[in-house]
């Protein structure tokens, strides 16, 4: 099959990638544009971190179609990490131990984006619930949850926004 | 004078929590070489056969295939995990040669330029198998006439000359004797796979000085590291392994799986390989924690005291044994529990099975054999007509205890864990289970 070119934003710059068809979100962020914060723990829909925001929503960058973010706006996260220092959500998560082994934490952080972005401060089934799709094998949840919580906290406290850059 | 404590007892940030927030950790599968391959198995699909024939035709011309490995390229094809510390046969094929003995067993090893590519070749390699009965019970392997996984006619794996890890502690029989109950149980566990998020994988990059980078996510840099330099028969000096970032391993990253045929199809192209498993690998092919059958039987006194306690111990190792023959002297070690028995009488087995290898998981060996210990405490308890915690007071032991495998108790914490878990719960414990402690009893009569 022929390649396509496939435009779209990524983390605020333009990126053009050519592509098999069907080739997914996932493999051209970390194999063709070298943003591996995006993480591949079954490929299969099956895990979460590998979430990725396409217009400000999470979505499965594994189970995505490049060629489906054409013209639409990824933010990974590295995006949403600052130059300097660490965003709100990740201060918290490094305060909370909101992670142990580290590998679905990009994951979390972005659906924990997200859900801050539409309801400033969830309750704590809130929180469980957008995290639902994202599997953690090495804490237990009750530390990303509280992550979250404090995230939400200091966000809302301060009345500042949680748009990255 | 109390020492000054800088860490004990605060709240220290992780030296790697930066990185794990932000998405900087450079787990093994993040990285990418200029010229990297890609490595993927063609595994067995059934559980047991005879491998009449491997045709790589087809697969040889898909585009972007560069070569295959099979046995006969691998220098030292059977290996054990643990002959690094004497233990023996080696039985494990690092690529099958005439059978494969689980599903899942790695056969051909095919390098190509890209993940697709790969799949592909791994697609149209033809196997000619020719398949045999399989057996997938502990018990069942040890009968005369059970399909024999091993080469060596049965399934049993030999512990310097014996059938099973052994222990010995005065005599089972007499003490059953003057017992007052019999409590006999069977335990069972299913085999559980760690699942951890990251699949298992390494990069193998060739360098400019004739050594070999390999960029792992083991749990066991060095076991991996020399049984990867006996298996390609190089000193250990040519590989350099760099590791220590692991995203989750609970065990399951602890054998040495895809190290050697990585480096092996790095030496063999030239050019950086990456073998990383899928999400079914990490589910159908890495070792589990092991299945284990346990039968316990023990005597008891009228007021709770246990005089002897009988074991046989099963831990389904799969087709080799990897971890296992350690995780049964561990087993061995601590079956009889936390408690003084005078009379322990302890057999346990390592069998081989169809099933796909066990090895390590959190406490192997020990885990399971505590599951049945406890509960059995419990039949225990209800038998003699007390509660759960007065049967373990009762039977606690103490420090100058002789354990049944010969070691002096210096660090017994039982009754003091007990103590100290009853106040959380609330559980109110008589006046003389709180003035009880592990320290040496003032008579060992009875106990020894």
């Amino acid at each position: 099959m022929a390649s396509v070119i496939v435009n779209f934003e990524l983390c605020g710059r333009d990126v053009e990638v050519l592509v098999q068809p069907m080739t997914t979100l996932q493999s051209v962020l970390r194999s063709q544009l070298g943003y591996t914060a995006t993480k591949e723990g079954c490929r299969q829909g099956g895990c979460g971190s590998c979430t990725v925001l396409v217009d400000g929503e999470p979505m499965l960058s594994c189970l995505l179609p490049v060629e489906d973010v054409a013209g639409r706006r990824v933010v990974t996260l590295e995006g949403i990490t600052p130059i300097d220092g660490l965003h709100p959500i990740q201060e918290a998560f490094l305060e909370s131990n909101g992670f142990q082994c580290g590998y679905c934490t990009p994951g979390m952080v972005m659906v924990a984006k997200a859900l801050l972005d539409h309801d400033p401060r969830p309750s704590r089934e809130a929180i469980a619930g957008a995290i639902s799709g994202n599997l953690c094998r090495c804490t237990g949840y009750q530390p990303i949850i509280d992550a979250i919580e404090k995230a939400a906290d200091r966000l809302s406290g301060s009345g500042e926004q949680t748009g990255g850059r | 004078m109390p020492q000054a404590l800088n860490v004990v007892g605060r709240s220290v940030v992780r030296s790697d929590g930066v990185g794990h927030v932000t998405g900087r950790t450079r787990f093994a599968g993040d990285l990418v070489f200029p010229g990297m391959l890609h490595l993927k198995m063609v595994r067995s699909p059934v559980h047991h056969a005879r491998i009449r024939g491997v045709d790589l035709g087809e697969a040889e011309r898909v585009p972007g295939f560069v070569r295959a490995l099979t046995w006969r390229d691998v220098p030292h094809n059977v290996y054990t995990i643990l002959s690094l510390i004497g233990v023996e046969p080696e039985e494990e094929f690092v690529l099958a040669q005439e059978r494969v003995r689980y599903k899942g067993e790695p056969i051909v090893a095919v390098i190509a330029e890209t993940e697709a590519a790969a799949l592909e070749a791994v697609a149209k390699v033809r196997l000619d198998l020719e398949e045999l009965p399989a057996v997938f019970d502990v018990e069942e392997a040890l009968r005369p006439g059970a399909p024999v996984v091993t080469d060596w006619g049965n399934n049993t794996f030999m512990f310097e000359g014996h059938p099973s890890r052994r222990v010995r502690l005065g005599n089972v029989e007499a003490g059953f004797a003057r017992s007052d109950y019999i409590v006999e149980a069977v335990y069972n566990s299913s085999p559980i796979e760690q699942a951890p998020t990251e699949t298992t994988g390494c990069v193998a990059v060739p360098e400019a000085n004739g050594r070999y980078t390999v960029y792992t996510n083991t749990q066991a840099l060095y076991f991996s590291l020399d049984n990867t330099a006996i298996i390609l028969q190089i000193p250990g000096k040519r590989l350099h392994f760099v590791g220590g970032t692991v995203g989750g391993g609970f065990g399951g990253k602890v054998d040495v799986i895809v190290e050697p045929i990585a480096t092996l199809a790095a030496m063999k192209t030239g050019r950086p390989v990456r073998y990383v498993f899928s999400r079914s690998e990490e589910m159908q092919v890495s070792s589990t924690r092991s299945a284990w059958r346990i039968y316990m039987k023990d005597g008891v006194t009228r007021d709770g005291h246990i005089l002897a306690r009988k074991v046989t111990s099963y831990a389904d190792s799969g087709a080799y044994s990897r971890q296992t023959p350690y995780a049964l002297t561990k087993h061995a070690a601590n079956v009889a529990g936390p408690y003084a028995i005078p009379n322990v009488s302890i057999d346990a087995y390592c069998v081989y099975t169809n099933r796909t290898p066990a090895s390590a998981m959190r406490g192997f060996g020990v885990t399971m054999g505590s599951f049945a210990v406890e509960v059995q405490m419990d039949r225990i308890a209800e038998r003699v007509g007390v509660d759960p915690w007065t049967i373990r007071f009762i039977n606690a032991y103490h420090n100058g205890d002789l354990r049944p495998h010969r070691k002096i108790a210096e660090d017994a914490t039982l009754i003091e864990t007990m103590q100290a878990a009853a106040a959380f719960v609330g559980h109110q414990l008589s006046d003389e289970q709180k003035a009880m402690t592990s320290a040496p009893r003032a008579s060992l009569e009875g106990v020894r």
